[in-house]
């Protein structure tokens, strides 16, 4: 008898124990680092990282990508795809329905209503809203039923998950902003810093710039979560300190981008309080070869494609001086688990990846000096190779930031070797990245020979990111210096091949073509792919539950986060 | 006394209309705007959208006097409006200096880190007057004794070390190595009894010292200059011939006549209280106004930076008239009028 109540009784606490954990608010307080502060709570008046990922705590879309790249319903009930008849056969039409479990953390419900607001808002011409080519091609939103959402395009849409999809377009509370719109939009400062939103936490306080503090969602649509109560989401300070205070002090749970020279996060992840945690997406760290004549001789037709560039059309001078660079050692001394070399355009996700290119993995000299010595490049007595009268004489630009500044020193004395000459020139952020039509020193005038810079598409889909490539996208004076394709390379047959990509629909076919379409570009002289760049942050031991995801925020699923007991 | 003060306040108002617009053109020719920091998968015709939301899209000078007018005007009024309770005009469709980064009124967000700039700026200027007019006067008193040596090294360290680094210093020892004092500053934290106290008085320590010993070594120096000035004048040997002790001689008589230029120092460095300290601040993450500034200029805040400056600036012109005022009470010598 006693023995049996013993353990009838040590059953009934360890089932209590058990219940307790799966609580919500069962694990008291998380905190997080941003050491760049929060500013604001909507990602659509403001397109830093930060603020993107702290507004994905609070507000939704109706589907993310997981931490595989592959599509996971949030607010919807399900992915519309053309198989289950959500997106119609002639690709322009896709009918989300809403999951009718969610509510908004007031207790109202989600509507089809709440959707085309939102899409109102952000496409309002006096609204300045920054996700707007989240909603491109979009003619029209409406609402068959409170619960389903019709979203029409006005050309045929292939990858129709852009409006309302990532931590980029999620849905906003109708009643909260509908006093936001246009030019009211700044003006609204509660709504913009304490949005009623669906996701696992709410904001209590929220102090620009420095603090936000967050409470559990009452009404979240699992009743088991989130495990924790509150979260403290700190702004502030440098990438260092951050890492920091999560491996050596322990004070905080979770901190974002430690972006920190790699021995340096090596010697205070040998404290034991937390781990270093990387995820790789999209992000491409990569030269520009100028494929038009950069000279100053020719005035304002200097980088046009009136002048094509005298060698760097060459696809053997280009091979060689992308063989020529030891990618290993860039990752070594720049970036430790943030990189990885590469020989691709589009690393991810792995659908897109393409498996052909790994020819420029390794360095080889001897062969970079043959492809020119075979091309007909003759060294010469200043150590520098020429061929009728054009010495390989590069300039070399790129924005002024340590890790790149120490990779094109190193690539410089790489290129030395094989008897090119280099100049290498830095210039200021706000400045390269600007797009200022009128300074000379933009990427996109790209005054220079070659340039480096990183660069990546939201989300899975690479249509866009490889419509950068195409001949009309090229800067130049008629457009005013805008445009995505800085290499000024230019193919028919990419285009034509291009082209095709805004007819196939389907995951794996698309990501077929753009293999297809990676392996053009990676192998013409444009372009020569360096470091494949992760993102890197640091988490405590007694942190579970984390999921890194490359493609959408970090914070995507702190609603599964738990302390590890 | 009175008409001197009035003539210079008077004058005060042209000077600091100048250094608006100095301000303004200076920050509207550096290059850069708030879309110049967006990531690249952001159109150029989005950026553009943005920059027009923002009001970039209009000529210079009507910028500037809509700063102006939401700066001189409409934000007193404001202030007036909370502080009595009653409407004025149009209240609500009154434009106040908003900033583009957080979109919320700058001013709000100034009164909102006041607080903790002054406690923690303020009380470590308070902690190094407190620390250096005593060195000073031993230093001065007990010249090139082992106490002068002493306090001259470190006075000498405190000024060359910057704060960045025994920050850094301070942090690695005593958060990290003994793990006594929190490497963060918890802005939230409300002192209610006395663990909270405890707490906030552990988060102050670090930043209040490391500011404290760059501000001891300036003042101490200027101390223990004016003290040797002092110490050597005929009315201190007077002093001691009427037979005067020691004590009375060096406390009331030296001390009091050497303070004079060290208390027109210390008026003049209160407005480097307010502009906060951007490097500590940054480090042991205060949110006080000089952190405010430091991501202002990150992310190209142009109405932040501008209006936050300017204050700095008003704050500046107005602590050297302070500081020409209290010369004159200290010193019955001087008279403006």
């Amino acid at each position: 008898m006693r023995l049996r109540s013993i353990l009838l009784g040590a059953t009934a606490g360890a089932l209590c124990a058990t219940a307790a954990s799966a609580e919500r608010g069962a694990d008291g307080q998380l905190n997080i680092l941003y050491w760049q502060a929060i500013s604001i709570m909507t990602p659509y008046l403001s397109s830093g990282t930060k603020d993107i990922e702290a507004a994905s705590l609070v507000i939704e879309p109706l589907a993310r990508a997981n931490e595989k790249g592959e599509l996971v319903p949030f607010l919807a009930a399900e992915i519309p795809t053309v198989e289950n008849g959500g997106v119609s056969e002639d690709l322009t039409t896709i009918t989300w329905k809403l999951n009718p479990a969610i509510t908004w953390s007031d207790g109202t419900a989600v509507t089809a209503d709440d959707a085309i607001f939102t899409w109102q808002y952000c496409t309002h011409p006096e609204g300045g809203c920054a996700q707007a080519p989240y909603f491109d091609d979009v003619s029209n939103i409406e609402a068959v039923d409170p619960t389903t959402i019709k979203i029409t395009f006005s050309v045929p849409k292939p990858y129709p998950y852009t409006a309302f999809v990532g931590a980029q377009s999620p849905i906003l509370q109708k009643a909260q902003f509908a006093n936001c719109l246009g030019v009211n939009a700044s003006t609204c400062t509660e709504a913009n810093t304490k949005p009623i939103g669906t996701g696992p936490f709410v904001v209590t306080d929220f102090k620009a710039n420095d603090v936000v503090l967050l409470a559990a969602n009452p009404n979240y649509r699992d009743p088991a979560k989130p495990a924790f109560a509150n979260v403290v989401l700190k702004g502030g300070g440098d990438a260092a300190s951050a890492a920091q205070s999560v491996l050596s002090t322990g004070e905080f749970d979770y901190a974002w981008n430690a972006q920190v020279e790699p021995e340096i996060l090596a010697q205070m992840a040998a404290g034991g309080k937390g781990e270093v945690i990387s995820a790789f997406g999209t992000l491409v760290e990569r030269l520009h070869v100028n494929q038009t004549d950069p000279s100053p001789s020719l005035g304002e037709e200097r980088s046009t494609r009136a002048h094509p560039h005298p060698f760097l059309t060459d696809e053997n001078v280009v091979k060689a001086l992308s063989l020529a660079i030891d990618r290993e050692v860039l990752v070594e001394t720049g970036y430790g688990e943030a990189g990885k070399p590469t020989c691709n355009l589009v690393p991810a996700p792995e659908l897109s990846a393409s498996p052909n290119n790994d020819w420029c993995l390794k360095q080889d000299i001897a062969t970079a000096n043959k492809l020119l010595d075979d091309a007909g490049w003759v060294m010469g007595s200043d150590n520098v190779r020429a061929k009728d009268g054009k010495r390989l004489s590069v300039l070399y630009q790129t924005s002024v930031n340590s890790v790149r500044q120490g990779a094109q020193a190193l690539i410089k004395q790489w290129w030395n070797e094989i008897g090119v000459e280099v100049e290498l020139r830095q210039i200021d952020g706000g400045v390269f990245f600007g797009g200022d039509a009128g300074s000379p020193d933009t990427l996109q005038k790209f005054y220079a020979d070659i340039e480096m810079y990183a660069d990546n598409f939201e989300g899975t889909d690479a249509q866009r990111y490889l419509g950068n490539w195409v001949c009309n996208e090229t800067p130049g004076p008629a457009n005013q210096w805008q445009g995505a394709n800085t290499s000024r390379w230019c193919d028919d047959a990419y285009d034509a091949e291009y082209a095709t990509m805004g007819t196939i629909a389907g995951a794996e076919a698309r990501g077929q073509l753009a293999i297809k379409l990676n392996d053009m570009i990676v192998n013409a002289p444009g372009i020569i792919p360096l470091i494949h760049r992760g993102r890197v942050s640091t988490k405590s031991n007694t942190l579970g539950g984390v999921a890194m995801n490359p493609y959408d925020s970090e914070l995507w699923n702190a609603a599964d986060w738990f302390r590890v007991k | 006394m009175l008409s001197f003060t009035i003539r210079r306040l008077l004058f005060a108002i042209p000077t600091l209309l100048v250094i608006s617009l100095i301000i303004f053109l200076l920050l509207d020719l550096s290059p850069g705007d708030p879309t110049s920091n967006l990531p690249l998968t952001i159109p150029a015709e989005v950026k553009e959208q943005i920059r027009v939301s923002l009001g970039l899209g209009q000529p210079f000078h009507i910028r500037y006097l809509k700063w102006l007018q939401q700066f001189f005007v409409n934000e007193p009024l404001n202030v007036l409006e909370q502080l009595t309770g009653f409407t004025i005009g149009d209240s609500a469709g009154r434009m106040r200096v908003i900033s583009w980064q957080t979109r919320s009124p700058v001013v709000d967000l100034i009164i909102q880190r006041l607080p903790q700039t002054l406690w923690v700026v303020g009380l470590s200027y308070v902690v190094g007057i407190l620390i250096a007019v005593p060195i000073g006067v031993i230093s001065a008193y007990r010249q090139y004794s082992w106490f002068d040596q002493i306090g001259t090294f470190v006075s000498m360290v405190g000024f060359s070390v910057p704060t960045f680094f025994t920050g850094l210093v301070m942090i690695v020892i005593f958060s990290v190595h003994l793990g006594w004092l929190p490497s963060i500053y918890d802005t939230n934290l409300r002192v209610t009894d006395l663990a909270s106290f405890w707490a906030q008085v552990k988060q102050m320590i670090m930043p209040v010292m490391v500011l404290a010993l760059y501000n001891a070594a300036q003042i101490s120096r200027f101390m223990r200059a004016s003290m040797l000035d002092n110490l050597s004048q005929d009315y201190v040997r007077t002093a001691r011939a009427k037979g005067l002790r020691e004590r009375t001689v060096v406390l009331i008589h030296v001390l009091r006549n050497s303070l004079i230029p060290v208390v027109t120092v210390i008026a003049l460095g209160i407005p480097n209280i307010f502009s906060g300290a951007i490097i500590t601040e940054q480090i042991f993450r205060v949110n006080g106004l000089g952190q405010l500034l430091i991501t202002g200029i990150q992310g190209a805040d142009l109405p932040l930076v501008q209006t936050l400056t300017f204050i700095f600036a008003a704050l500046i012109v107005i602590f050297n008239l302070i500081a020409d005022l209290l010369y004159g009470i200290l010193d019955p010598r001087i008279r403006y009028d």
